[in-house]
């Protein structure tokens, strides 16, 4: 007989711009060595994944990270009360300094996480890149943070338009002038705030990887991944994977000579002549992980199994030329639902 | 020329290059010359099979398959 694990997650929100909570309670639902019981964190009361059906057993609402450390800690010793949770998997770039802060109260709680180091999270920030590039010997766009308008002005000696301008967390837009950079950095900074990040735009075919370490240098799991439909919000909205083994090449030695703990998403640009261009290193498990699982490795299942201190074996291979292709569905809810949760921040 | 290993090319002529995720459709005349291609063959033994399968002149499959090696290569599926 499998144990049951009660595993808490946040990243609910499966919109057309997703959060990866949904495909990881489908991955850690299929399983093979453990059984779970779902415990889902969410921020707002109209996350879809809610309300679909099998993919949490209960859910919670929990302040946003802006509340403060303190006020999250209480929501979630109030929660493991109740749940005994014994993994929490956060899902969010902006949640996940609170809990890598928190991850030695949570272990004493008896709650267990597998995250990246702060040293692991902080260096990799879209605006430390370039110095991170150099580094690990990555391939990096040129980029510049910016902190006020005054900065745009003197892009045009440092960067050819057009030119990414990009938020800390999320958001990046395509600008062909400086006109254009000011109106991203003022949507971006009223969002997420600065710095803002301005990168060379470099032209080519956006691959992605997703990708697990062992904390101690190994690579638990890889999988490339070419999106084949993209969203205006730049989102994949299919994407099939690859069998290029140049990106797994640069992600197995990313993970080696950090030693990076727990799941990352890695953004690369390939370019006509075969140059890979790192433009962005997401320190969580990415939205699509449910492809991976789908190609044979089940990220979510051994993030779990380290979490637990259990041992694990890296995966060898997967299947190239697996595609997931998203779709928007609506689902029927009652205000019943809606009430109960608005009221007593659970369902 | 030739065809970049990996490249997986299906009974309906669906091309798949598993290193960059792309796919193209052939037709039947360049399923056979990717056919060919994959089975070792240089540009004469290429041009012999295709003039004994196809009534082609030998000029006209010639600027053709020219062509086509371009397409093969601005696709990167030949070296």
């Amino acid at each position: 007989m499998k144990q049951t694990y009660n595993i808490a997650v946040t990243g609910l929100n499966n919109t057309d711009n997703p959060g990866p909570g949904v495909p990881v309670i489908r991955a850690l639902r299929e399983a093979k060595s453990f059984d779970v019981r779902i415990i889902g964190l969410a921020y707002e009361n109209l996350e879809p994944g809610i309300y679909m059906e099998n993919i949490c057993d209960k859910v919670y609402q929990i302040p946003y990270p802006s509340s403060g450390a303190a006020v999250l800690m209480e929501r979630i010793a109030y929660i493991h009360g109740k749940e005994k949770i014994d993994v929490l998997i956060p899902n969010f770039d902006a949640e996940l300094f609170t809990f890598m802060k928190s991850e030695a109260e949570l272990l004493k709680m008896g709650i267990h996480t597998f995250l990246p180091t702060i040293k692991q999270f902080e260096e990799r920030h879209k605006s430390n890149l370039p110095e991170y590039g150099k580094k690990y010997g990555l391939q990096i766009p040129h980029s510049k943070p910016i902190s006020n308008l005054l900065g745009i002005s003197s892009l045009q000696n440092e960067f050819e338009y057009p030119v990414l301008v990009k938020g800390k967390f999320y958001d990046a837009y395509i600008a062909y002038n400086a006109v254009q950079v000011q109106n991203h950095y003022n949507k971006i900074a009223a969002k997420w705030g600065v710095p803002i990040i301005i990168q060379e735009f470099i032209k080519g075919t956006e691959v992605n990887v997703i990708a697990i370490g062992d904390g101690t240098g190994t690579t638990i799991g890889a999988v490339p991944m070419r999106k084949q439909y993209i969203t205006d919000k730049g989102k994949a909205w299919g994407g099939i994977t690859l069998g290029d083994e140049k990106l797994l090449e640069i992600t197995r030695n990313l993970i080696q000579q950090t030693k990076w703990r727990g799941g990352m998403e890695l953004e690369i640009i390939k370019t006509r002549d075969n140059k890979y261009y790192v433009i962005e290193i997401n320190p969580r498990i990415p939205a699509w992980v449910y492809l991976a699982v789908g190609a044979g490795q089940n990220m979510p299942e051994v993030l779990v199994q380290m979490a637990l201190n259990q041992k694990v074996t890296p995966f060898e291979n997967y299947d190239v030329g697996k595609m997931f292709i998203r779709y928007s569905y609506d689902l029927i809810g009652d205000i019943s639902q809606f009430e109960k949760l608005s009221i007593t921040g659970e369902l | 020329m030739e065809i970049k290993k990996n490249i997986a090319i299906s009974e309906s002529g669906f091309v798949f290059d598993p290193n960059t995720g792309n796919s193209f459709s052939l037709n039947d005349t360049g399923k056979y010359l990717l056919e060919l291609m994959q089975a070792g063959k240089n540009e004469a033994e290429i041009q012999q099979a295709f003039l004994k399968k196809y009534d082609v002149q030998a000029s006209v499959f010639e600027h053709n398959f020219y062509d086509f090696m371009m397409v093969l290569q601005t696709h990167g599926i030949v070296n």
